[in-house]
């Protein structure tokens, strides 16, 4: 009994390990794939990366920005997923991968003010080479990875978008994130990995 | 009685002198329902639909309107019809969008796309959407033809799409 299970699994990290190469360069994660740690400014000035928050199980990555009305309308929201989760182990993880010259909105100087003038309580961080949102295949903002910790490894459990009404918190039926959160904190399966929302184009620098 | 084929085609060409009239002034932007989206996405006529997608809120969709506007233009006469489906919310129709529609005094198709849901119709469009706009889907159904971008494009390129992989006599 015990060795298929054991050849299975090294099948399976096989197939991971090959599916995490040539996702990689086919534009980003999925679901299942093995995320990399980042080093990005915070709007406080310290420079953040994952690992450092030992405690965690896992972290809501969420790229974002100031400027995009669809970003704008989940602010409160992000900022009741981290209220919600991060004691559980899963804070939210802002990230804004606008170009500045694209977006002039989105300069660090005005990531700062956000943050302040709406008391984020997780961080926002400043992704100004744009190669984190590259590297994890970010579409849009609001776009959201949902990490979880593996041993040393950080996989892709939930790509997607945060609910399934952008324009009226009201009006939501499905909230993806908290499902996907839920079901990882009890050790269960996201019941949907992956879904698509509209959003606003990431604000990709001239020349890349 | 009257022939219903004959009813339907006078109903047809009293809609399309109507809505030509409007457009000469003002024109009135519906709010839809997927299956009048879906209309243009199944359509078996010999026609190239270039679908936009598009919001008051984007700019970089604002940029390209002009390019879809002068493919419009130049497409007289021709089986091409670009169609912009807005993705504002339904209540900044009246408020956003008309006005905005107008302003730009814009010719082609439009209409606004009220499914709040975006993940139940998006792969509907495309499955490579992820969902950033500006999108567009070129789709011609008689010739089994569908290309999807979601990228802003320019004049230059709308034109090379349209003649390389919607060629007209192929």
């Amino acid at each position: 009994m015990k060795k298929p299970y054991y050849l299975l699994l090294l099948l399976s990290v096989f197939t991971l390990l090959g599916t995490s190469a040539y996702k990689a360069a086919d534009g980003g994660y999925q679901v299942g794939d093995t995320a990399s740690d980042f080093k990005l400014k915070n709007v406080n000035g310290q420079l953040v990366s994952l690992r450092d928050q030992k405690e965690a199980k896992g972290y809501i990555v969420t790229f974002t920005c100031n400027t995009c009305p669809y970003a704008k309308l989940y602010e409160d929201r992000l900022i009741q997923l981290h209220r919600k989760y991060a004691a559980k182990g899963y804070p939210v993880i802002a990230i804004n991968p606008n170009d500045v010259t694209a977006s002039p909105g989105d300069s660090y100087a005005q990531m700062q003010k956000r943050a302040s003038d709406k008391k984020f309580p997780f961080v926002y961080l400043y992704d100004e080479s744009q190669e984190v949102a590259k590297r994890y295949g970010a579409t849009r903002t609001p776009h959201v990875y949902i990490l979880t910790k593996s041993g040393q490894d950080l996989k892709v459990s939930y790509i997607g978008a945060i609910d399934d009404n952008s324009g009226d918190p009201e009006k939501v039926q499905k909230r993806y994130v908290e499902a996907a959160l839920d079901n990882l904190l009890s050790g269960k399966a996201v019941p949907q990995t992956s879904t698509k929302a509209i959003g606003c184009t990431i604000k990709w620098r001239n020349n890349s | 009685m009257v022939p219903r084929r004959i009813l339907c085609l006078s109903a047809l060409l009293c809609s399309l002198l109507l809505t030509g009239n409007a457009m000469a002034q003002t024109q009135n932007v519906a709010s839809v329902k997927l299956p009048h989206l879906q209309k243009y996405l199944n359509s078996k006529s010999d026609t190239t639909y270039v679908i936009n997608f598009w919001a008051t809120w984007c700019k970089p969709c604002i940029e390209e309107l002009p390019n879809f506007e002068a493919l419009q233009k130049q497409s007289a006469g021709k089986p091409i019809q670009v169609v912009l489906v807005s993705m504002d919310f339904a209540k900044d129709l009246e408020k956003k969008v008309v006005p905005f529609v107008n302003r730009h005094k814009l010719q082609s198709t439009v209409f606004l796309l009220d499914e709040p849901d975006q993940n139940a119709w998006i792969d509907l469009i495309d499955p490579s959407w992820s969902g950033a706009i500006p999108a567009t889907l070129f789709v011609n159904n008689s010739r089994k033809q569908r290309f999807f971008i979601e990228k802003p494009i320019t004049l230059a390129q709308l034109q090379e799409y349209i003649t390389s992989k919607f060629p007209q006599n192929p």
